[in-house]
């Protein structure tokens, strides 16, 4: 129970096409996390297969049927919001039952999964407070907990993590990792941010104006991107992009090299340039080296570095990291 | 510019210009509640002095209680006010809702015919009203100042109400769709009440020209037991000789009913006109 197909959707709102014929298929019990930049119809693509948003064409299956004209509730899916989107005026407990009361399950199921979750979750304290006397971790939680309760062959996450601070979001992120291996249940998982999808994905879908750019493992997009897009995406700090003619290449339109790829020297390398800025974070070293007319390169040293600002260095590409790019975009290989 | 604030003299500038507002605001009502406890000869000589022993009388309020039936004005002018009041919020806050939450054909055209009201005064239309409930038969009943002030006060509350509920949260919304929720209950129950305070700014806003309304009354529904208290206070006014007394003595109790509304709502109005300041 759990899987889930996606059968050539597309979503236009007036004249604008903001999703333009997406394919997907997720199997029972897998992570799929969908990313992309702003307005690149991956929330919409989440609503339309909760059942918030209706597809302009295209058909959603859960578990092999139809459900294109099946309301939200009867779907059997349950979804987090960015803005947990608690009920203000229940408390948590109520907060958590109330799609089961709704559905009029027996009150002893509601209580057992109710305390089932709270267990798993660690709500014990919260359950008669309200949402407004609760922390934003603790809404979120709340908010997951509520998905839980209802047991749904779907997950659906909207952003979950984007309205917390950078420590919560790494522990809330290792409990929805947790929470994923015990339930053993689907999930769909929508992001911008790459650290995200990178740590808690089976799957990466990596969405650009619409259209599926690629899908893959983390470690596919990151070692072998199908093109430009999905390479700049995945990664940071950044890919860089080289014309390949500045370095007298005649293979490739662009060569792609990711920063942890180069290495810098004093003697000689694939190309020269003058440091414009060095930042330190500790554990690596991020230097920008002007090329001129390369453009501006990133390389990340492990460790720590010192460079005089406008020294003149070398930066020598790892041949084998190298990734070579055509005209239209898409990775020669 | 934090220390223009704090600075004694511009919080005295301004505790002064707002006293003085108050002042002048309350003047009437002053004058008005004075007056009605005084003698006719004293409103008369001294319009201004609080009544004393001599000046003291309570002649208007007895003539207001004896002559016509002004429990029965009052009556009516609360049952008008009440259920138009809570027609106007309740389809106005639907209409709102609809506006704001869905998306259909002529959506923006819809807003800006129900709109449309709060430009052009309902008045213009008195005879063609006058003739649609001469026809329907509904002349001298409270339903017709019902129905009228509705179609008065349902303008403003969607507009004023659709730009509240665009900004109620649609996650929230939508957690109540996935949860199985009608859409009926999440809008009592969900959207209602996080637009309290513009329900209430509403209310008050709806709710003074209804109640001090003389014209509709009196074209409408001029009948003795279905007259509303501002049409009631009418009768001590003559051409040639006015009740002074009595008039004052029942527009000094007709403010009591509407102050107590007032009061019912002020505390969330507050919050409705500064929600968008202060956040």
């Amino acid at each position: 129970m759990g899987s889930l197909a996606l059968r050539n959707i597309t979503k236009s709102f007036g004249k604008v096409d903001v999703i333009k014929g997406v394919d997907l298929d997720v199997e029972d019990g897998e992570f799929v996390i969908f990313v992309g930049p702003s307005g690149c119809g991956k929330s919409t693509l989440l609503r339309i297969i909760a059942g918030l948003e209706d597809a302009s064409g295209g058909s959603v299956e859960i578990d092999g049927d139809a459900v294109n004209a099946t309301p939200p509730s009867k779907r059997g899916i349950a979804m987090v919001f960015q803005t947990y989107a608690l009920y203000p005026h229940l408390t948590v407990k109520d907060n958590m039952s109330l799609g089961l009361k709704q559905a009029k399950r027996p009150p002893a199921q509601i209580a057992e999964r109710v305390d089932l979750a709270t267990k798993m979750l660690s709500l014990e304290p919260y359950l008669e407070r309200r949402p407004a006397e609760l922390s934003g971790g603790q809404r979120q939680r709340v908010a997951i907990g509520r998905a839980v309760v209802r047991k749904p062959k779907l997950f659906l996450f909207d952003e979950p993590l984007s309205n917390l601070d950078a420590a919560l979001r790494v522990n809330t992120r290792l409990e929805i990792a947790r929470l994923h291996r015990e339930l053993s249940a689907t999930m769909i998982y929508v992001t911008h941010d790459q650290t995200e999808a990178m740590t808690l994905a089976d799957r990466i879908v990596v969405l650009n104006a619409g259209r599926i750019e690629q899908i893959g493992t983390p470690m596919e997009l990151y070692n072998d991107p199908a093109n430009l897009f999905v390479a700049g995406f995945i990664g940071s700090p950044q890919m860089n992009f080289v014309e390949a003619s500045a370095i007298g290449r005649e293979d490739a339109r662009t060569i792609g090299i990711r920063p942890e790829h180069i290495s810098v020297s004093t003697t000689g390398g694939d190309l020269k340039g003058r440091v414009s800025h060095v930042e330190h974070l500790g554990a690596d070293t991020n230097v920008y080296l002007d090329c001129g007319r390369a453009g501006l390169l990133c390389i990340r040293l492990f460790g720590e570095h010192q460079f005089e600002i406008d020294s003149e260095i070398h930066a020598r590409f790892d041949e084998g990291r190298i990734y070579r790019f055509d005209d239209k975009g898409d990775i020669i290989r | 510019m934090s220390t223009a604030r704090h600075s004694p003299f511009h919080s005295a500038a301004a505790h002064a210009i707002l006293i003085l507002y108050t002042i002048i605001a309350l003047f009437p009502v002053f004058v008005i509640v004075v007056n009605a406890f005084k003698s006719r000869k004293a409103i008369f000589r001294e319009p201004l002095a609080l009544p004393d022993a001599e000046s003291f009388s309570l002649i208007g309020f007895e003539t207001v209680l004896k002559q016509g039936d002004f429990l029965l004005y009052f009556q009516n002018s609360l049952i008008v006010t009440v259920v138009s009041l809570f027609l106007v919020l309740l389809f106005g806050a639907m209409a709102a809702f609809a506006l704001s939450e869905y998306r259909f054909k002529g959506n923006t055209l819809m807003g800006l015919y129900l709109a449309l009201g709060i430009m052009i005064p309902i008045r213009l239309g008195t005879v063609a009203i006058l003739q649609m409930m001469v026809a329907s038969g509904l002349v001298n009943t409270r339903t017709a100042l019902i129905l009228v002030y509705t179609a008065q006060g349902l303008p403003l509350a969607i507009f004023i109400l659709s730009e509240f509920m665009r900004q109620v949260s649609d996650d929230l919304k939508n957690a109540g769709r996935i949860d199985g929720l009608s859409e009926y209950r999440i809008f009592f129950r969900l959207v209602l009440p996080l637009v309290r305070p513009a329900m209430a700014t509403v209310a008050v806003f709806t709710m003074i020209p209804i109640w001090n309304d003389l014209w509709f009354p009196l074209i409408l529904a001029p009948a003795e037991e279905t007259k509303t208290i501002t049409l009631g206070a009418q009768v001590f006014i003559g051409q040639f000789v006015t009740n002074w007394n009595a008039v004052l003595a029942a527009l000094s109790l007709a403010i009591l009913p509407v102050l107590v509304l007032y009061l019912i709502f002020s505390r969330q109005l507050i919050r409705g006109i500064t929600s968008g300041a202060v956040k």
